[in-house]
């Protein structure tokens, strides 16, 4: 029982991690389509794990079933809402951020020419 | 460990609700807002194993489902200005 407790443990540690690193995520990406991503860290690995470790708590009960539904319920509905978000904000006219934006944006806040430096990275 | 994911879960709801202020569209308010939701499910479900009666994993449920209504029904009313909006009306 050992054993279940401490992989419940690791897991529940994991998906937190990825919670908090998916919501710097969309604090910090540069335009709506990034964020879009950043969130979906949130409701797949983040609950995810999180749910699974919760899981090997509850053992083999009702709960366990309610937790995979919740699962279950991320599962569809979170493609279901980027998808629709994603054709929503292309409509209303919302450019994505492209790498010459990007450059074009560091150097306008770096004067010093370090925009180089990032080359060949994606947003 | 039940009190870790709660704090993790907490800190990342302040970072999204941030996003929420800040956000420059309508979309990343509307994509904000949906993290915020479920997020909320998350603690919902957290709160209910911290406290030692699973039950809550019920009221997560019916906010998941409640979340997406809510989400694709903004998202309806930005993109066409109406919930009751009609292609065959808007051909015509």
């Amino acid at each position: 029982m050992i054993f279940l407790d401490v992989a419940s443990w690791v897991l529940i540690l994991v998906g937190s991690g990825f919670i908090i690193a998916g919501a710097v995520g969309v604090l910090r990406l540069p335009d709506v389509y990034t964020r879009m991503h950043a969130a979906s860290v949130i409701e797949t690995v983040g609950a995810g794990a999180l749910f699974a470790g919760l899981m090997l708590q509850a053992g083999l009960t009702q709960v366990t079933l309610k937790l995979l539904f919740i699962l279950l319920l991320f599962f569809f509905t979170g493609p279901v809402i980027t998808h629709a978000l994603a054709q929503a904000a292309l409509h209303a006219g919302v450019k994505p951020e492209l790498e010459d934006d990007r450059r074009d944006r560091l150097s306008a806040s770096k004067t010093d020419g370090n925009a180089g430096s990032d080359e060949g990275r994606l947003p | 460990m039940f009190a870790a994911a709660m704090l993790a879960v907490i800190a990342a709801l302040v970072l999204v609700v941030v996003r929420v202020i800040k956000g420059p569209t309508v979309f990343d308010r509307v994509l904000a807002g949906n993290s915020v939701g479920t997020l909320a499910i998350i603690l919902v479900a957290v709160l209910g194993f911290l406290n030692g009666r699973p039950e809550f994993l019920d009221v997560a449920l019916t906010y998941g489902v409640l979340n997406l209504i809510g989400t694709l029904a903004i998202l309806k009313f930005f993109r066409h200005g109406d919930l009751a909006y009609d292609e065959q009306e808007d051909e015509a």
